[in-house]
């Protein structure tokens, strides 16, 4: 392990280390899912688990999402602490009413005397050509729906953090895994991802944006994979004597506002970067937010918004490259706003 | 066959007078304020005027399935129930006064007046129902796993129509319940409509209860609506899953004597059917069999009655009595 104060891991790792001190410390937390436990998750995120905890607590489930999920939020009801694993995010249109129906509802529904302890993590994203079912972010269509936590983290230290902060939570959240920055060895990643670990248990809290690069021209919104993306451009940028503000969100339900709005007020220019679909979803929120207070924020130019341009994830290489926001078109977009 | 004591009996013969008269009563109540004069001109009734607006389904007819299973249950098992909930959940022991209070939208009420009639959650009695057919079902397994996992003997039983049998979620649900060996008595209410759908315009066989078989778990069918056929049925199922011998389906076929909702007008319905099914009423069965076997006499069954009839009057007056939640309480429990 080398020297105990710079170990490393990988985001897969960090999420698995996080869930495995859990389940140490709480016997009520266990993970089902699909390919969860002889697996490891297809994504890596409970590797280590099975062999540690057993089949009773980390469990392989049918590919049944609405039994097994509406099952975690059952068990949640019931006093565990289930982490529930669907492996796409793309998949969930098959379970979601247990979702957004009652996983989201129940707690306010009961006027507050039912507590949903139960994490919901999946995996997001493209950038490997896995096309429009396989590749979508969708974050911003589970923030809309009120009652779910949501849970988007860029690193491995943040990951871990996040995950132990997630498991102690009474509310359901919603845990989005970037495929692209778990640090597998089967897929290419931002290796920025993998980062300090520390081996003792930690939370991040929820609601606290992350100023992870500190500028004066321009603040750059962001979260997940694009985080990474953001800060290539950003590097580039600075090169040319141009000042980005990086901001990474981290968690959507709750939002750090202020954050978003101390630095636009510094910058007065905003864009964001965003890897879901562009319209209707969290890049206009932020948008809306600013708007919102330009009474105490000047804007010396208009905002750009940077994500999908609203058409399913193309397989083709190239046209992937196009519909996703890469750094390039961070880079130019911001180039254009400081003309 | 299990026979129930004759307290157990007597117990459930009072559960459904009170379930009888808290439904009927519902029904003049609901109409309140719902029409016309009173309402917008040219409408014939108004589903969202009145002190109980939004919609309403009401369970006379069904009490044998609530009280012939809630009999077998302690407060620590579990029901996850449907969009028609008043039966079982009286049964269980939910407060009669903070469900009729929740379903007036009172702040006293089980959810303080933010769930409604179709979403009643009481944890103290572990009791919860969805508006989403099919969806209790799920839920059902997750407690059962929890009771697994905690080393308790407690069960939990989910109640579904007969036109949620068709939903993937039934299926997915008995796939999981009985490759985990989970403690769930899978209770189907087959009342014969899915709002105006038949079952056999639905459904391809006749007996849900057949579909277990598919499962690897026992399947049962009640065909007679009677109280002490599902007591015996259900108790058989309880003691199995109370032994860690796993899930089961139980079938009971039953009668709604009202609308699907309330304003429903019911043209699906061949003429006088409902009148027929009244001859047969369940409630009349019980008292029958408690006289003729000596458990109740003239007096006890004066007793019986009066005391449910107060119960019920002291439940809607609670309700009608109570406070609004101040607006205030808005933005509250969206998280705890």
């Amino acid at each position: 392990m080398g020297n105990e104060n710079n170990r490393e891991l990988t985001m897969a790792a960090a999420i698995s280390e996080g869930m495995a001190q859990e389940m140490e410390r709480d016997e009520n937390v266990f993970v089902m899912g699909e390919d969860v436990a002889k697996y490891g998750g297809i994504f890596g995120a409970t590797g280590g688990l099975l062999d540690r905890f057993g089949a009773d607590r980390v469990m392989d489930t049918p590919i049944s999402e609405t039994a097994f999920i509406g099952a975690a939020t059952g068990a949640a009801a019931e006093g565990m602490r289930p982490v529930v694993e669907l492996m796409f995010v793309d998949f969930f249109g098959v379970c979601m009413d247990q979702i957004y129906n009652h996983m989201a509802k129940n707690i306010y529904m009961s006027g507050g005397n039912v507590k949903l302890p139960v994490v919901l993590t999946t995996a997001i994203g493209g950038g490997y050509n896995d096309a429009a079912q396989h590749s979508q972010c969708l974050y911003g269509l589970f923030a809309h729906v009120p009652g779910l936590k949501i849970v988007v983290p860029s690193n491995a230290y943040d990951a871990k953090g996040m995950m132990i902060e997630a498991i102690r939570d009474d509310n359901p959240v919603m845990y989005f895994f970037h495929k692209g920055i778990m640090g597998l060895l089967w897929m290419a990643y931002f290796t920025g991802s993998t980062t300090h670990v520390p081996e003792e248990s930690y939370t991040v809290p929820f609601g606290k944006a992350k100023v992870v690069r500190e500028g004066n021209d321009i603040t750059l919104v962001t979260l997940s994979q694009m985080v990474h993306k953001s800060m290539q451009a950003a590097e580039t940028l600075e090169s040319d004597g141009i000042s980005v503000e990086v901001i990474d969100l981290r968690t959507l339900v709750p939002l750090d506002k202020d954050t978003i709005l101390n630095s636009v007020a510094k910058t007065n220019r905003l864009c964001v970067a965003d890897e879901d679909y562009l319209s209707f979803g969290l890049s206009g929120e932020i948008v809306a937010i600013v708007a919102e207070n330009l009474d105490s924020i000047d804007l010396t130019c208009p905002v750009k918004r940077l994500a999908v341009k609203d058409m399913p994830i193309p397989y083709s290489p190239p046209l992937e490259n196009a519909a996703i926001p890469q750094s390039s078109d961070i880079e130019n977009t911001i180039r254009g706003m400081m003309a | 066959m299990i026979e129930p004591t004759t307290d157990k009996m007597l117990w459930m013969y009072e559960q459904m007078l009170i379930i009888r008269e808290f439904e009927e009563t519902m029904v003049n109540i609901y109409l309140e304020g719902k029409l016309p004069p009173e309402i917008q001109e040219g409408l014939a009734f108004d589903i969202g005027s009145g002190p109980v607006p939004g919609e309403m389904h009401l369970a006379a007819g069904q009490e044998p399935v609530a009280v012939g299973t809630c009999a077998h249950l302690k407060k620590d098992d579990t029901i996850t129930g449907t969009h028609r909930p008043h039966h079982f959940a009286i049964a269980k022991g939910v407060s009669i006064n903070a469900l009729a209070a929740e379903i007036f939208g009172k702040v006293t009420g089980l959810g303080r007046g933010k769930g409604g009639h179709m979403h009643l959650f009481d944890v103290e009695n572990k009791f919860g129902c969805s508006g989403i057919i099919g969806a209790g079902m799920p839920q059902a397994c997750g407690a059962a796993l929890a009771a697994k996992k905690k080393g308790k003997d407690w069960v939990t039983v989910t109640f579904f129509g007969e036109g949620a049998a068709n939903q993937g979620s039934f299926h997915e649900s008995l796939n999981l319940a009985a490759l985990w060996n989970l403690p769930v008595i899978f209770i189907c209410e087959d009342n014969s409509y899915a709002i105006s759908v038949t079952k056999d315009e639905s459904t391809a066989i006749a007996n849900n209860a057949d579909r277990a078989a598919g499962y690897g778990m026992p399947g049962v069918s009640v065909d007679n609506n009677d109280a002490l056929e599902v007591f015996s049925v259900v108790g058989e199922a309880v003691s199995r899953a109370r032994a860690g011998e796993g899930p089961s389906l139980i079938e009971c076929k039953t009668d709604r004597y009202l609308g699907h909702f309330q304003g429903d007008a019911e043209a699906y319905r061949p003429e006088g059917e409902v009148e027929k099914l009244r001859e047969n009423d369940p409630i009349d069965l019980l008292r029958d069999h408690l006289v003729a076997s000596d458990a109740m006499s003239d007096d006890n069954e004066k007793e019986i009655k009066d005391r449910a009839s107060a119960t019920v009057k002291a439940a809607y007056e609670f309700a009608r009595a109570s406070d609004y939640p101040d607006t205030s309480e808005v933005a509250q429990h969206v998280f705890v």
